[in-house]
């Protein structure tokens, strides 16, 4: 191993603020409420929002980034909850399925998936919906193989791929990409 | 998972501080690989510092025509930034051919490169690997290694390098900025990958509490006309079977200047040296392409059953550079 001139600078010293490895208190912003629980660090953002707050839509697949059921968003980016630590994400916004509706309306996205039939057993249903309304706010559903790349990150073990994308195709024709994620 | 504490930072010394000072720490970034690693033991940190607020997300223009890119800049950003796609097309076509779009949008630059292997000896607790527990032996050796390397092996460890963006990276020769207890450094990226040998848990140069704070892309008008090729066992959301960066001039049907590397098929992010000697100056033919392929694949060393990589790599290698040399001679 070759070694490389240091530039010496000063470290700070450790003066970061430790918590946990016990439960502590975490405040998290969820679809638009401030919610606190008390939870340990290693939990992840999946267990907090399913166990603790009871919003169970956002599902477990694998639990280890490889199925996409997990989705939600994080400062309106989709991100996979079960690799997200819930305490991380303090002061930062978390958007789940259960914020996707206009009280009793579904989001478009939501009856497009209905309409269009784009379910078997649902299981991966709210982290597909989740992805797909990122997808068009991204820009990302051009045409159909666009799609299909940009929706990649979300497994389903029915197949329901051809009725996701019609129902993705319907929304996007509908009202553009423009607003689609609120 | 084990319990763990947290702790958030808002500046590099205080990360670098805390971090240098607890052996049993470690930076938290996109969390895709660390929260992975934890949760199936394989890493067992007692505390983490959470860095993501550090001011070291920008992609910035280097005095003298490079880029930098800021560590903790996240993969999507990189991915979509007009200066990185104009200049450096191999660069963001790689990151977009890596991982899913959830997964672009937590994980970090920096922490693609820190990425861990996906051998599955490696994430079993219960299985020797020389890689997480130095000594215990290589499993992947006669077991299940279709997906392991070719090239840079050794008898402790034949894992393969998992990430794309670095096999641009190397191709470029990018230099990678890191923060630590005795100071900065600036070490070139071929440097920064260490081959398995006899020391395969030592995979960078780095010190504990050592941060990767940017990564330098130097100039290169090259790279300006470069592309990522990958091929995988599905089309998408899949790590690479054997994967090649090009970055290629042609003149007069003589190829003027090459820049060459493999992933997919190797322990480290690989720079195809020996192919690049054949090309360099030779014409733009498939019978050169053909030649420089063989050249750089003739040490591969099969295991069983990823024999088939090498035929692989060699033929991803010749239609990577055809491609790219259609494309410039219609240019
Ligand atoms: S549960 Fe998160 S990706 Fe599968
Ligand atoms: S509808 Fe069953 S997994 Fe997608």
């Amino acid at each position: 191993m070759k070694s490389y001139q240091a530039i010496r600078t000063t470290p700070a010293p450790d003066s970061a603020v430790v918590r946990g490895p016990g439960e502590v208190e975490v405040r998290l912003r969820v679809n638009g409420a401030t919610r606190t629980m008390s939870v340990e660090p290693r939990v992840s953002l999946l267990d907090a929002l399913r166990d603790r707050l009871e919003l169970t839509g956002t599902k477990k697949g694998c639990n280890q980034g490889a199925c996409g059921a997990c989705t939600v968003w994080v400062d309106r980016r989709r991100v996979l909850a079960c690799l997200t630590l819930a305490i991380s994400c303090e002061n930062r916004e978390v958007a789940t399925i259960e914020g996707l509706a206009d009280g009793d309306t579904l989001h478009p996205m939501q009856q497009a998936f209905l309409d269009a039939d784009a379910l078997q057993c649902g299981y991966c249903t709210p982290g597909q919906i989740m992805s797909a309304v990122a997808l068009l706010a991204e820009g990302h559903a051009g045409d159909d193989i666009e799609i299909r790349e940009w929706m990649s990150g979300n497994v389903c073990r029915c197949a329901a791929y051809p009725h996701i994308r019609a129902a993705i195709r319907r929304v996007r024709d509908e009202k553009g990409s423009g607003d689609a994620a609120r | 998972m084990r319990p763990v504490s947290y702790s958030r930072v808002a500046d590099v010394g205080t990360a670098i501080g805390t971090v240098s000072a607890d052996p049993e720490s470690a930076f938290l970034a996109g969390g895709t690989t660390q929260v992975d690693l934890m949760r199936i033991y394989v890493e067992q940190p007692h505390r983490l510092v959470d860095i993501s607020d550090l001011p070291l997300n920008q992609v910035e223009e280097l005095p003298g025509g490079g880029l930098r890119l800021g560590g903790l800049a996240r993969m999507s950003d990189v991915a979509q930034e007009p200066a990185v796609v104009r200049r450096y097309p191999m660069v963001a076509e790689a990151l977009l051919l890596g991982a899913s779009p959830q997964l672009r949008n937590m994980a970090t630059v920096a922490g693609n490169l820190m990425q861990r292997v996906r051998c599955s000896y490696f994430r079993d607790v219960a299985a020797g690997c020389n890689k997480r527990t130095p000594g215990t032996g290589c499993s992947a050796l006669d077991g299940v290694n279709r997906g392991h390397a070719v090239l840079g092996t050794s008898d402790c460890c034949i894992a393969t390098h998992p990430s794309d963006v670095a096999v641009a990276l190397v191709a470029l020769d990018a230099v990678v900025q890191t923060e630590g207890p005795a100071g900065r450094r600036s070490i070139p990226i071929d440097d920064f990958f260490l081959l398995p040998g006899q020391t395969p848990e030592q995979e960078h140069p780095l010190t504990h509490g050592e941060l990767v704070t940017g990564i330098d892309l130097p100039p290169l008008p090259v790279a300006a006309t470069s592309r990522y090729v990958k091929i995988r066992d599905r089309e998408s959301y899949e790590f690479a079977l054997a994967s090649v960066a090009v970055a290629m001039s042609v003149a007069g049907g003589r190829i003027a200047e090459i820049r060459l590397a493999l992933g997919g098929v190797a322990t480290k992010p690989w720079r195809a040296r020996a192919a690049e000697r054949v090309l360099d100056g030779a014409p733009a033919t498939i019978e050169a392409f053909t030649r420089a392929a063989e050249a750089e694949l003739a040490p591969a060393v099969p295991h069983g059953m990823n024999a088939f990589k090498i035929e692989l790599a060699r033929r991803t290698m010749v239609r990577a550079l055809e491609e790219m040399a259609q494309r410039e001679g219609t240019a």
